[in-house]
């Protein structure tokens, strides 16, 4: 399924050329005067994860005082279950390009930085091409730097720190970015599949834009389906679309499956009953209290313990943490012991208890959001595999796993 | 009107010295490690003279007072 930012050839294919580009969507256009009015009509929110409407970030780096602007296409990438950035880069490196030319021209910025996941190889070669075939006067604008290889690296501040000093980790807000950013100029962070959706709206419209969308969403959206379907794919749809129905678009479960993780790590735990009807529609998702975050759908497989995937994940997002604030340092390690310990089924009195204290705190307390997420990916887990949580502490059995010792 | 306002912290500052807890109890209590949870929204009048001794007496400069509308 491929309606908007992956229209024209297959994705087999890899990058498509500047030549095929222009000639499938034209030239780019200049800046249509009133391009963030469109923004701000076609309801595009950003694709990175928090789901930011773009034409309020936009203006707010357009009345900043403190000279020109610059522009960071955020192709960081480091949730490990998504797929989309990189592949969107492989394959349509000039509509991120697009993008990011328009941004630029519509808060005044005269610097693109193209800011790629240094594991992303294909990605960075396709930019770098891409940036080849771009007129002299484009290309003296645009800048390819490879991210770390790091969760972190692509929240927002990290990337702003790396550039200027080398350094992927956060720093605290304020000053954010928008504020004081790349040489301490205004800078606008943008999610470059936002981006490769600019280029798509300031040639044809918002009104376009929205209809490409299912009731009342607006436009198109990447999502990267795994888990228990034939081979992780990333499928573009219309905005709204149920989720079971992307799902069938990525070939169908192939084994039975009591919950999905939606949003990746960042996400949440969703039964499998509730998810196949929510709509993939970042505005309704979050007024249902769920997130689309950066687009991941994973279908977890029948014969995988919830409990276990929960206490992995958490593993990697405490290992992941900058630790630089004392409660994602400290929290994050506490909470992926415990929930360690449960998984193996080898708690210690009160880890339960206390794996749903400390998540209860975490929220809002370090410089960035890394803690928000993980407490909010606990929460879930909490009630989605309450049954399962309590079987592996009290009665030191994992339901799956015997399970799997019975088949065997 | 006189602007409300909240305690504002640098999570990166903080050390976890615990100093704040200790000067204003009314807005601030400490985790498990020993950081602040600092109660959202603006200080009661009555409570501002002990922030303002919690902002400068941490000794990582890391607590300010800042709008409540100024927090995002
Ligand atoms: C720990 C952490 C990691 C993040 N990693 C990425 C990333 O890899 N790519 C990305 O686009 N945004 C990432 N974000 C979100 C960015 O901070 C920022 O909100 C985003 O790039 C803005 O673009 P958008 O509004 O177009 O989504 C991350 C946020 C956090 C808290
Ligand atoms: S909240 Fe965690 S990941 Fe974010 S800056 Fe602080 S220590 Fe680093
Ligand atoms: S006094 Fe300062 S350093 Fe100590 S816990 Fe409070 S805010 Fe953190």
């Amino acid at each position: 399924m491929s309606i908007a930012l992956l229209a024209g050839p297959p994705g087999g294919q890899g990058m498509e050329s500047l030549s095929s580009h222009q000639q499938r969507l034209g030239a780019l256009p200049a800046v249509p005067p009133a391009l963030i009015d469109s923004i701000e009509r076609s309801n595009l929110r950003g694709k990175g994860g928090a789901g930011f409407p773009v034409a309020i970030k936009w203006r707010s780096v357009a009345s900043q005082p403190g000279g020109a602007p610059v522009v960071l296409a955020n192709g960081g990438e480091g949730e490990p279950l998504s797929r989309k950035d990189r592949m969107l880069m492989e394959q349509r490196p000039h509509l991120v390009i697009d993008g990011a030319m328009l941004a630029a021209g519509a808060v005044g910025a005269d610097e693109i930085v193209l800011y790629v996941g240094a594991d992303h190889v294909g990605a960075i070669q396709a930019m770098h091409r891409a940036m080849t075939e771009r007129t002299a006067s484009e290309r003296a604008r645009l800048r390819l730097v490879s991210a770390p290889v790091r969760y972190v690296s692509g929240e927002e501040t990290a990337a702003v720190h790396f550039i200027n000093d080398g350094i992927a980790l956060p720093t605290s807000i304020p000053p954010r970015p928008f504020e004081h950013g790349i040489d301490g100029r205004p800078t606008l962070v943008q999610n470059v599949e936002t981006l490769a959706a600019v280029a798509l709206i300031a040639r044809f419209g918002d009104d376009w834009y929205r209809s490409l969308g299912t009731g009342n969403a607006s436009g198109t959206t990447l999502v990267t389906v795994g888990g228990a379907v034939p081979q992780t794919v990333l499928i573009e749809i219309p905005q709204g679309m149920a989720l079971a129905d992307a799902v069938n678009a990525a070939g169908g479960i192939t084994s039975d499956c009591d919950a999905v993780l939606l949003g990746g790590y960042f996400g949440g735990w969703v039964e499998s009953s509730t998810a196949w009807g929510l709509p993939l529609d970042a505005d309704a998702l979050r007024q249902l209290g769920y997130s689309l975050g950066c687009g991941v759908v994973a279908v977890l497989p029948a014969g995988r313990c919830g409990v276990v995937e929960t206490a992995r994940i958490l593993a990697y997002l405490a290992h992941e943490s900058a630790r630089q604030c004392g409660p994602c340092t400290f929290g994050l390690r506490a909470i992926s012991a415990a929930a360690g310990r449960v998984a193996a089924l080898t708690p210690t009195p009160g880890d339960l208890e206390h794996i749903q204290r400390w998540a209860g705190v975490l929220a809002g307390r370090g410089a960035c959001r890394h803690p928000d997420g993980a407490a909010g990916l606990v929460a879930s887990a909490l009630r989605v595999f309450a049954a399962e949580f309590q079987l592996h502490e009290h009665d030191r059995r994992c339901s799956v796993a015997s399970l799997a010792v019975a088949a065997s | 009107m006189s602007d409300r306002l909240a305690i504002g912290i640098d999570r990166i500052k903080c050390d976890g010295h615990g100093v704040c807890a200790d000067l204003v109890p009314e807005m601030i209590e400490l985790d498990d490690w020993g950081y602040p949870i600092i109660r959202a929204g603006a200080i009661p009048p009555s409570v501002l003279p002990h922030a303002r001794r919690a902002v400068s007496g941490c000794p990582t400069l890391a607590l300010r007072l800042q709008r409540v509308a100024a927090r995002r």
